[in-house]
C-alpha cells in the first residue's frame, strides 16, 4: 500500500510581518525579529537585503531603509481576519503560523468547479481580507506583493509551490495530481530547513550537502532503509517529504477523544496577558497528558467558549511535532486574534473556557540522549534548573559565558543571558554556547595567565613612587617613576576588600599601553596596564585611565 | 517549567527538606511497633504497598565508590588522590581561593559535569577557560537576594554536579544544613568560596563565614609570583602551598606545593 498525500492548497502571504504592520510595498522597509531581518519589501530586496541578515548588513546595503520591530501580536490579529474570511471557502482551514495556512481541496474543489477556479476565489477572499486590515495604506499598494497560492499533493509540496509562484491568482503554481515527486526533484535540500525540530534538520541538511546530495531528488533517490539507518526517524520524515509521498509523519492517527485539555476562566478573560498565561499552562498540561501515553501531537484544535455561549475554534498545524512551547505560541497567537482582532472576528464577550484538543497524534519517538556529545541527561537537568531559576529571579539573572575576544581579561569572555530553548525536541535544551576560544591575535592583549578575579566595579587606588608622589605616564607611555606603594582609600562599608591599604609593591611589570577605537570619539578607550605584586603575594592588574589608577583585576 | 505563579514563594518545603535519616529502611521495619503480633487479630492490619520509587531503590545496583567521585586535574592528585567525592561541601578561602576552586572544577566540566556559580560576579572567565573549565557547561547566576538565596542554590544542588557559591551574607544555619543534606542525597558538590582569608582584618570575617561544618577546607599560603622584575617580564606563574583538611583525611591534612596558575594557566607541579 502506498500512502498518498492529501491534495492541499497552501495560502502564503509573503512578508506577512510587513503586511500586518501596514507598510506600503513601494517603500523600502524591513522588519527585524530577534536581531535578524524577517521580512523586507521589494525595493529593499532589490538592493540586496535578504532574510536572516543582521540589521547592520541590511542598513549598509540600503541606508535609507525603514526598520520596524516585529509585532507578533499584530501579525496574529491580522491573520485571524484572513483565516476567518477563508471560512467561506472551507471550514477546514489549518493555520501554520501567522501568514500561512492550508486546507484540503477535495471538498471545495467540487463547490467551485475546478482547482483554478478555487485558487482564483481563494485569492479574491484573501486579498479582500488583507485590504480590510491595511485600511491606512493607500489603495492599490496595500498587501504588498499579494498572497501566493500553491496546490499540490501534500502540504509540503504545496507550500513550496506557493513559494515558487508569483502573486495569486495569475501566477499561482498548481502541481498536477501525482506530480509532486517530479515537482520536488530539482529543489535544493535547503528547503527542508524550516521543517521539523530546530536543530535536527539543520544538521541533516548540512550533512546532505556535504555528501553531495544538494537536491531533494538526489536525497529521495536514496533507499529508505539506508536513510533510516543513518539518519534515524528525523531523517526518515525528511525523506518522506523529499520524495513527495506523504508529508505527515510516520504513524499519524486521529487522537483518542479524551485527551483534550480544558480550562475554565472565572471571571472571563478579555486581556491577552492573562490568556497567554493560561495558554502556557494548558499547553504544558496537554503535552504531559500526551507524553504519558507515548504520543506527540502534530495538529491541535484551539477552541474557546465565550460568556454569551459563542464557540469559536481554529485548527493549528506545523510540520513535525508540536512541543509544549510551540503549542503555547499558537494558542497565544490565536487568542491574540480573537481578543484583539478586527471586530468582525472578535467574540462578543470574554472567553470563559479554553479547550486544546489534539487533532492528530503520532507516536512520540522520544529523545535519545547523547552518548558522546549531543545533549546528555546532565545538560537537560542543568537547562531545566536554569529555566526554573530564571522564573524565580527574573530574566537576565542567569547568564552563560560566550567568547568574544579582546585585549583585557574582562573583554575576552562576556556573559549573555540564558534563554530558554524555544522548542523542545531540538538540540538546544541547554545553554552550551561557550564556544571555542578566539584564536585571532589581539595586538596589545595582556599575556596569560589571566586573572582569576575581574572586578565588576574597579577599585580606585593611588599608585605612588618611593617619594610619595603619584606615578603617571608620559606621552610615550613611560612611567614617571617605579611604583612603590598602593594606597587604597577606605573601601565603602560592606564591599569586599581587594587590596590592603598602604601595601608595598615588591615587583611590577609593564606598563602596557592600549588605545582602542581611537577613531570613535565616544567609545574610545585609552589606558595603560600595569601588573604589580604586593608584599603579601597578591598580584593585581592596575589600569590608568584618564589620570586615575584602578585595580581592574586580581590574580586570585 | 512555567510556574512563575510562585515567583515570590520559596521552593516547596519538600525540596529543601533534609533527607529522612531512615528513609532507606522499609516502611514495615521503620515502624515495628505499629503492628505487634498479639494485636494482629484485633485491629485492622495495615498493608504497606511499596511505591514504585521504593521498589526502584531496593533493586538499584550498588554504586561503587569510584563512581561517586568527580575527576580532578592531575596537579591535584597529591591533595585528592581519589578525586573529589560527590555529595560533600567544600570551602576554599583566602588569597588564591578562586584559582583553587577553578582547579577543582576544571576536569569535571570536561567530562560532562556542569558548574553553576552563584553570586560571584568577579570570577575571571578567561582564567576559567585557561585552567580548563569547559565554558559551555558553566552558568553564572547573579547574587540572589537574602531570602531567595537558599531556594536558588537548592535548585542547582541536585541538578548540576558542582555549585560554587559566594554568598554576600551569612546564610542561616538551617539553610546550610538542608543544603548539605541535599548535596549528600543528590551527589552534588557545593563549593563555598570566600575570597577573604579567615584571619584577615576588615569586613571579610562576617561576610564570608559559612555557619555549618564543611567536609573539606582548602587554604592557600606562601604565594610567590614568578615573572615580573623591576618593570621587566610579566606575571608567569605562582608557587603556592595548598593544604586541605577535613573528613577522610589525616588529621594534619595534606599539603602540596603547586604552580597555581602555571605558566600556561593550567595548575601544575613545580
Amino acid at each position: 500500500m502506498t500512502p498518498t498525500a492529501v491534495r492541499t492548497l497552501v495560502v502564503g502571504c509573503s512578508d506577512w510581518p510587513l503586511v500586518a504592520l501596514g507598510v506600503a510595498s513601494d517603500e523600502s522597509a524591513l522588519v527585524l525579529g530577534a536581531g535578524r531581518v524577517v521580512a523586507a519589501t521589494g525595493p529593499a530586496r532589490a538592493v540586496g537585503v535578504a532574510l536572516g541578515q543582521r540589521r547592520r548588513e541590511a542598513q549598509f546595503l540600503c541606508p535609507e531603509v525603514r526598520v520596524l520591530a516585529r509585532d507578533e501580536g499584530q501579525e496574529a490579529r491580522g491573520f485571524e481576519a484572513v483565516v476567518s474570511a477563508l471560512g467561506t471557502v472551507t471550514p477546514w482551514v489549518e493555520v501554520r503560523r501567522p501568514g500561512r495556512c492550508s486546507f484540503g481541496v477535495r471538498g471545495p474543489v467540487r463547490l467551485f468547479g475546478g482547482e483554478s477556479a478555487l485558487v482564483r476565489h481563494t485569492a479574491e477572499v484573501v486579498d479582500a481580507a488583507v485590504a480590510r486590515i491595511g485600511a491606512g495604506v493607500p489603495a492599490g499598494t496595500a498587501a504588498g506583493p499579494g498572497c501566493r497560492i500553491g496546490v499540490a499533493d501534500g502540504a509540503f509540496a504545496a507550500g513550496l509551490a506557493a513559494h515558487s509562484g508569483g502573486a495569486a491568482p495569475e501566477h499561482s503554481v498548481i502541481v498536477p495530481r501525482g506530480g509532486s515527486p517530479a515537482f520536488l526533484v530539482p529543489l535544493p535540500v535547503g528547503v527542508l530547513l524550516p521543517v521539523g525540530s530546530a536543530g535536527g534538520s539543520t544538521d541533516l541538511v548540512d550533512v546532505l550537502i556535504r555528501l553531495g546530495l544538494t537536491t531533494l531528488g538526489a536525497f529521495a533517490a536514496l533507499p529508505v532503509a539506508d536513510v533510516l539507518a543513518r539518519f534515524g526517524t528525523d531523517g526518515l520524515d525528511a525523506h518522506r517529504l523529499a520524495s513527495g509521498i506523504d508529508d505527515r509523519p510516520v504513524g499519524h492517527r486521529p487522537a483518542p477523544p479524551d485527551l483534550a485539555v480544558s480550562m475554565a476562566f472565572d471571571p472571563p478573560v478579555d486581556r491577552i496577558d492573562r490568556a497567554a498565561f493560561a495558554a502556557r499552562s494548558a499547553a504544558e498540561a496537554l503535552h504531559e497528558r500526551l507524553s504519558a501515553r507515548g504520543m506527540a501531537c502534530t495538529r491541535v484544535v484551539v477552541e474557546a467558549e465565550t460568556e454569551h455561549g459563542q464557540r469559536v475554534s481554529r485548527r493549528w498545524r506545523d510540520e513535525g511535532v508540536l512541543g509544549p512551547v510551540a503549542v503555547a505560541d499558537r494558542v497565544r497567537w490565536q487568542l491574540e486574534g480573537w481578543l484583539h482582532g478586527p471586530p468582525a472576528v472578535r467574540p462578543t464577550s470574554g472567553i470563559t473556557r479554553l479547550v486544546l484538543a489534539p487533532d492528530e497524534v503520532v507516536p512520540a519517538s522520544g529523545r535519545q540522549l547523547g552518548f558522546w556529545g549531543g545533549v546528555s541527561a546532565a545538560d537537560e537537568r542543568a537547562g531545566r534548573a536554569c529555566a526554573r531559576v530564571v522564573g524565580l529571579m527574573g530574566p537576565g539573572s542567569v547568564r552563560i559565558p560566550e567568547w568574544r575576544g579582546g585585549r583585557d581579561p574582562g573583554d575576552r569572555v562576556v556573559l549573555v543571558p540564558f534563554v530558554e530553548p524555544l522548542r523542545e525536541g531540538g538540540s538546544g535544551a541547554c545553554p552550551g554556547r561557550g564556544g571555542k576560544p578566539e584564536v585571532e591575535p589581539w595586538p596589545g592583549a595582556l599575556p596569560g595567565p589571566s586573572p582569576a578575579a575581574v572586578h565588576l566595579e574597579p577599585v580606585v587606588v593611588d599608585v605612588v613612587d618611593a617619594a610619595g608622589a603619584p606615578v603617571g605616564v608620559d606621552g610615550r607611555s613611560r612611567l614617571s617613576a617605579p611604583p612603590d606603594r598602593l594606597i587604597v582609600p577606605q573601601p565603602p562599608a560592606g564591599s569586599r576588600q581587594v587590596v590592603a591599604p598602604g601595601e608595598r609593591v615588591v615587583a611590577w611589570a609593564g606598563p602596557w599601553p592600549v588605545d582602542e577605537r581611537w577613531w570613535d570619539p565616544l567609545r574610545r578607550r585609552r589606558r595603560v596596564r600595569l601588573q604589580v605584586v604586593t608584599a603579601d603575594g597578591t598580584a593585581l592588574l592596575v589600569v590608568l585611565t584618564d589620570g586615575r589608577w584602578t585595580v581592574a583585576a586580581t590574580y586570585d | 517549567m512555567f510556574d512563575t505563579g510562585d515567583v515570590s514563594r520559596p521552593l516547596p518545603r519538600s525540596l529543601l527538606a533534609e533527607a529522612e535519616p531512615f528513609d532507606d529502611l522499609l516502611p514495615e521495619e521503620a515502624f515495628p511497633g505499629d503492628s505487634s503480633p498479639g494485636e494482629a487479630g484485633s485491629g485492622p492490619v495495615l498493608w504497606v504497598v511499596p511505591s514504585l520509587a521504593e521498589a526502584a531503590r531496593r533493586v538499584r545496583p550498588t554504586t561503587l565508590a569510584v563512581d561517586r567521585t568527580l575527576p580532578v586535574l592531575e596537579a591535584l592528585d597529591g591533595l585528592l588522590p581519589d578525586g573529589l567525592r560527590r555529595g560533600i561541601t567544600v570551602g576554599v578561602s583566602g588569597t588564591g581561593a578562586r584559582s583553587v576552586a577553578l582547579a577543582l572544577m576544571a576536569r569535571a566540566t570536561g567530562t560532562g559535569s556542569w558548574v553553576v556559580v552563584v553570586g560571584d560576579g568577579d570570577l575571571g572567565l578567561a582564567a576559567a577557560a585557561e585552567v580548563g573549565v569547559a565554558l559551555e557547561r558553566l552558568v553564572v547566576v547573579d547574587a540572589p537576594g537574602r531570602e531567595q538565596w537558599a531556594p536558588v542554590v537548592a535548585t542547582f544542588v541536585g541538578a548540576v554536579d558542582l555549585v560554587l557559591v559566594s554568598p554576600g551574607h551569612r546564610p542561616s544555619m538551617g539553610d546550610v544544613r538542608r543544603l548539605a543534606a541535599r548535596c549528600r542525597e543528590r551527589g552534588s558538590v557545593l563549593v563555598h568560596l570566600s575570597p577573604e582569608s579567615p584571619g584577615s582584618p576588615g569586613v571579610g570575617r562576617l561576610v564570608g563565614d559559612w555557619p555549618g561544618r564543611l567536609d573539606l577546607r582548602f587554604s592557600v599560603d606562601g604565594a610567590v609570583w614568578d615573572g615580573p622584575h623591576g618593570g621587566q617580564g610579566r606575571l608567569r606563574s605562582r608557587r603556592v602551598e595548598v593544604s586541605v583538611t577535613g573528613r577522610g583525611l589525616p588529621t594534619e591534612g595534606r599539603r602540596d606545593t603547586l604552580l597555581l596558575p602555571g605558566p600556561s594557566g593550567v595548575p601544575a607541579h613545580p
